[in-house]
């Protein structure tokens, strides 16, 4: 499963990126967490207001810092 | 809202999910929402005459002295600014759960100058917006064929209008002055956007931005409940007033402070009527720097008391909010430095200009 975190550099990407390998660990599930900061990267799916959290190709939530409680709600079971 | 000196977003909450129907009884919640209202109506009504008791007796201050009037400045404007806040960024919030940038980008697309530019503008205040997605979001609206003048009066409104600057505008100077920066704001983000626009500065933009394609995203069609736009505006109170609340704080504390001890007309000179570079000046110091809208305003409203005239300390609290390094470094992403130039004067102008409007005719 990947976990994709959309956002270019500011202090709420880097907070949702920790907070969304935070819910990982905390799941267990064997997943990567990977941040795209490439505005080109980014347009691609379709979001304009960052930060943004993507599960397998599918964006999940868009401009909000979730939690990592959150965050593990949206993993697939 | 904008914060201290790190490249922090003028972020408002996000999107959120809209829940299950029938998760949440809406009718418990509207009946707690009213009795939150009447007991806020109730507690404003009675915070300046306990200030002044509480001071006079609680303290044993005069009212009439420097310390005692600094505090029942205090005690009366701290709970009444926060409360204002509260109830404002409640209410921005709820309006804000109508708004996506998706829903903006529909409303705007084919529009042309001027319309599109008086709908950018005012869009531009309701629609959630934060300094970090400006690059996404003039992507997504330039792609969609939104015209350049339009796509910036939109991204000159946002930041500018900031409800937060607008309710202590408010609780300081009432609603007059409220209502200036609100209508003042708008005019500018709509003139700055139609000059921009006839300037034909569209080779400027990043040639990699025309290449993009950009994926059609669902998310703006989600309709969300009323429990949810409730949670929403919540959400928002907890996380700006959250954020906010030491600055507010602190800026009353300076204002009360000048308000007790710095001597009548002692700004006039710097800051007063008479001084015509005091305009240009602000401005010019307004435009780098980058702060929250809380702390300063309680400044300007004590250094006003003091002589600064009002278009001088308005020019500077919007160039301070409208512009920003910050904004800057992120838009270089997609803007080219003539075009970034051309925005930052279009915009110093129509500030400066509101400036010195006010200076003369106020």
């Amino acid at each position: 499963m990947k976990v994709q975190v959309l956002g270019t550099g500011c202090p709420k990407c880097k907070q949702l990126t920790a907070n969304a390998e935070q819910a990982i660990k905390d799941a267990g599930i064997d997943a990567e967490v990977e941040k795209v900061s490439d505005l080109q990267e980014i347009m691609k799916f379709g979001v304009m207001m960052t930060p943004a959290i993507a599960i397998d190709g599918e964006v999940k939530s868009v401009g909000k810092v979730l939690s990592p409680k959150e965050i593990a709600d949206l993993l697939p079971k | 809202m904008n914060e201290g000196k790190d490249i922090s977003c003028a972020c408002e909450p996000g999107t959120i999910e809209a829940s299950e129907p029938g998760e949440t009884p809406i009718r418990g919640l509207f009946a707690k929402l009213t009795a939150l209202l009447i007991l806020w109506a109730f507690l404003y009504y009675w915070l300046k005459p306990t200030a002044d008791l509480l001071t006079a007796r609680g303290f044993g201050l005069s009212l009439s002295s420097r310390l005692g009037s600094s505090v029942a400045f205090f005690i009366y404007e701290v709970p009444k600014v926060l409360m204002l806040l509260v109830l404002v960024v409640f209410g921005v919030g709820i309006v804000r759960s109508f708004f996506t940038p998706e829903r903006t980008r529909e409303i705007l697309a084919g529009k042309r100058e001027f319309v599109g530019n008086i709908l950018a503008a005012c869009l531009g205040v309701v629609t959630p917006f934060c300094s970090c997605s400006a690059c996404p979001l003039f992507i997504g609206f330039i792609e969609t064929g939104i015209p350049l003048g339009v796509t910036f009066s939109f991204l000159i409104a946002a930041p500018m209008i900031n409800e937060v600057a607008l309710v202590l505008l408010f609780g300081m100077f009432g609603w007059r002055v409220a209502g200036l920066y609100l209508v003042t704001g708008l005019i500018i983000a709509i003139i700055a956007g139609m000059v921009i626009g006839r300037l034909k500065m569209e080779r400027f933009i990043e040639g990699w931005v025309f290449q993009v394609k950009m994926a059609r995203n669902g998310q703006g069609t989600q309709e969300l409940s009323w429990a949810d736009r409730i949670h929403y505006g919540l959400n928002a109170v907890r996380e700006i007033v959250g954020k906010v609340w030491p600055f507010v704080v602190a800026g009353i504390a300076v204002g009360a402070g000048i308000h007790g001890y710095v001597p009548e007309g002692l700004m006039a000179h710097f800051m007063g009527k008479s001084a015509w570079w005091s305009v240009p000046a602000a401005v010019l110091v307004g435009i780098p720097m980058y702060s929250n809208a809380a702390g300063i305003i309680p400044v300007v409203q004590a250094l006003m008391e003091k002589g600064a005239a009002l278009g001088t300390v308005l020019a500077f609290m919007m160039s301070v909010i409208g512009l920003s390094l910050p904004e800057v470094i992120i838009l270089r992403r997609v803007l080219k430095w003539p075009l970034i130039a051309v925005f930052i004067g279009v915009v110093a102008a129509g500030i400066l200009i509101v400036g010195y409007l006010f200076n003369v005719v106020l």
